[in-house]
Parts: C-alpha cells; structure tokens; sequence
C-alpha cells in the first residue's frame, strides 16, 4: 500500500437553473485544483452544472444523528411559523 | 448480478423481538423507509455486507470497464468511439460514486482496491468473458447493462441513503448505455448477412453469462432472506431473472435473431417465458477464478494500479510542498 491516500472532498453542484449549489457525493483528490477538475469529469458529464465547489470533507462540521431529539424537535410545537396555521376568510383576497 | 452472492454472516432471520432495542430500532425505520444513514446505529453485519455488496457492485463497475475498453482502439467508426469512449467513461464514474457510497462505511478506498487485487473481494462473473467482435459491444450495452438495470432500479429504493443515492445517480446514465448497445446490434442486422452472423453469434456467447449475472436461483441463495429483511435486496434473483427474459426476447425477435436456447417459449399460462436449464457450474466456476479472463481482468487492473502509483504520489507530494509554501509565506 501507498504511503497515504489522497484526501476526501466533497463536491457541490450549482445547476442552470438558478437553484443553490447542491451536495452530489465525493471524491479524492491531492489538491484544491485536482479535486474541481475531478468534480467536472465525475458530476458534470451531462451538462449538470455551472458551477462546482469542493470542500475537504475533514472540514465539515456536522450534526450528530444523537442530536436530532434536541435540535429539530422543538421546532414541531410551533405550528404558528407556517402561514396555514392563520385561517383567512373567503372574502379576503390576495393575502 | 453486479453483486454476486454477497454473505450476509446470517442465515436465519430474527423476529423483532429477538433483537435488542438498539437493533430494532433500526429494523423498524427499515421497515418504514426510512433510509440509513452513515452515522446512524446499524448492525455490525449490515455494515460489513454493505461494504462487501457495494464495494462488490464498484469493482465490477471499474473491471466492467476493461472488455470494452477492448475495443475503443478498433471501433467502426469516429462516432462509435466517441460513444463507446463516453459509455467507458461512465463506467469510471460509477465505480467512483459506488467506492464513495462505501467509504461512507468507514473503509478507505485504497484498502477496498487492495482487496480486489489480492483476488480477496469479488466483481461481477460477466467480465470475465472475452470481447471477441465488434458485436461483443453490442451485445454487452443491450444485454449486460439491460440486467444491470434491472437489478440496479430496485436499489434505488434500498435502505442506505448512499447506496441509494448512487444507484439514483447511475441509472439515469445507464439507459444511454443500453440504447448505444441495441442500436450496435440494430445496425449489424440490418447490415449484410456476415453483419447480421456476428450479432448472432454474439447473442450466442453473451445469453446464458447474462442470465447467469442475476445469481444463482432462489432456492440456492443462503443470504437472500437477510438482505431482503435489511432492504438491500428488493427483488428476489429469479424474479429479476424472469423479468430480464420476458423484456429482452421481444427485443431480440424484432433484430430477427435468436437465443441459444431450444426450450424458450412464452407461456400463456403464467404470462411469462419459459426457459431451459442455467449451467450453474459454469457460473460457479468462473466466480472461482477459472472464466476465460479473470487471470487476465486481475492482472490488468494490478498492472494500472502499480504503474499509476507514482503519478499518485508526486501529485501527493506536490500538493504538500505547495501546502508547505503557503504557510511559510503566511
Ligand atoms: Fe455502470
Ligand atoms: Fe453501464
């Protein structure tokens, strides 16, 4: 076996469309050029994209599955932050 | 199919309530659809098949890529070796997004290519046959990525959120391929009467190996029950079999050529065709190391590897020292 791999990336997409860039999956690479090069012959094959972002996957910080109760629950309680929860007469329009 | 007998480390079933809270837990978001992610709980041995059933599925991918590659140097035509070089290329890229869904798991890449070369880990029986004609191209897009599709849109539905998201990712490229190898043979049948031989006698070879891709009959299939509880297996290999024969004989009979075999013949009754007998010793034998090429598919992909290695390193090396700079400068 080599002396080390190369480092992970992950790969975000913009597409025409005007949409955010979106995760597409990962790839290696050595280094910042190599990865966005990659990212171009491994995403966009089909014209998915405009733009490409890379960013080393040791850099993302994320959340852990454990933390799902205590970060995401407290927001199902309130139901007012949805416009639905505010009925509108029929008589009034535009709102 | 492109994962081949993958061992499951089980064979019995437990029922929920044999499980511990952990593991039922997890059963029951299977159960519901709800997809696995990487660092959700999972069972020991639904981590390891996995690794073993994608890593399987990115070996053939790249392996997959070495009989056709065969040809780019000789294909008919500029267009055709545009085509084939495209549909090659695919191949690459789902071996990468395959070999990424694994790493999810927690093994390296380098470590799963290791495996394949020290002949630890398995790919696909089908690329362990040659590619003797241009029809072999043919019939390799119709046949060979026409079961893959059949086997790979189910998994898009399976329960580990990479996995199903890379399976998404290669069949909405693999239909080009499909198409890019009937339209091969559509062009040799309609060609002169040596065209339309080859596109026969490459029916001929390339049938029975395709059938024998789905995997050995249900009855034989030791893991089968574990995965189709874990979901990472939707269809059952005879089903999907069945399936590939009932899609794929209307389609040879409109190329007006044959399957090798004297007992197909479509059924009323069940609605479906019937067909003779697989030689399964062949299938198993060849998935023991003894096809045609094996020897040679291993060699190959060592040979790369090993003569690759030090564009991998300097490009490494580079990387560091330019690194290093930066921080000097900073
Ligand atoms: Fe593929
Ligand atoms: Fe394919």
């Amino acid at each position: 076996m080599e002396r080390s791999e190369w480092p992970l990336w992950e790969i975000f997409i913009r597409s025409q469309h005007g949409l955010a860039h979106k995760h597409v999956g990962s790839l290696h690479a050595p280094d910042p050029e190599m990865a966005i090069k990659n990212a171009r012959d491994v995403y966009t094959r089909r014209n998915e994209g405009v733009s490409i972002w890379a960013v080393r996957s040791a850099d993302v910080t994320a959340t852990a599955p454990g933390e799902k109760g205590p970060l995401f629950e407290p927001a199902n309680s309130k139901i007012y932050r949805h416009p639905t929860f505010f009925p509108m007469p029929d008589e009034v329009k535009h709102i | 199919m492109y994962a081949q007998m993958v061992d499951t480390g089980a064979n019995k079933l437990r029922a929920l309530e044999d499980m511990g809270p952990e593991e039922r837990a997890f059963q029951e978001r299977v159960d519901a659809d709800v997809k696995i992610e990487p660092k959700d709980w999972m069972p020991e041995a639904y981590r390891k098949t996995l690794i073993r059933q994608i890593s399987q599925h990115a070996h053939s991918e790249i392996v997959g890529m070495l009989p056709e590659g065969n040809w780019i140097t000789r294909a008919p035509s500029l267009k055709r070796k545009a085509i084939l070089m495209a549909k090659v290329q695919d191949e690459a890229g789902h071996g990468l997004y395959l070999y990424a869904a694994a790493e999810t798991l927690g093994v390296s890449r380098d470590q799963l290519v290791a495996d394949l070369h020290a002949g630890k880990a398995k790919y696909s029986s089908i690329f362990n046959y040659p590619t003797l004609t241009w029809a072999d191209i043919g019939a390799i897009g119709w046949l060979v990525d026409g079961a893959a599709i059949m086997n790979q849109i189910p998994l898009c539905r399976c329960s580990f959120g990479p996995y199903s998201r890379a399976m998404i990712r290669v069949c909405k490229e693999e239909s080009f391929h499909q198409r890019q190898g009937f339209d091969i043979m559509m062009t040799l049948c309609r060609g002169s009467a040596e065209q339309k031989a080859m596109a026969q006698d490459a029916l001929n070879r390339w049938w029975w190996p395709s059938l024998m891709m789905f995997g050995p009959p249900d009855a034989d299939s030791v893991h089968s029950a574990q995965s189709a509880q874990w979901k990472i297996k939707i269809l059952s290999n005879d089903e999907l079999r069945q399936r590939f024969v009932d899609q794929t004989v209307p389609q040879a009979d409109y190329l007006g050529i044959t399957m090798p075999d004297p007992e197909l013949k479509w059924n009323a009754e069940r609605g479906h065709y019937d067909f003779g007998p697989i030689d399964w010793d062949e299938l198993y034998n060849v998935v023991k190391g003894n096809g045609p090429c094996n020897r040679d598919r291993l060699q190959t992909r060592v040979k790369a590897w090993e003569e690759g290695a030090w564009v991998r390193e300097a490009a490494l090396a580079y990387a560091e020292k330019r690194a290093a700079r930066a921080q000097k400068a900073a």
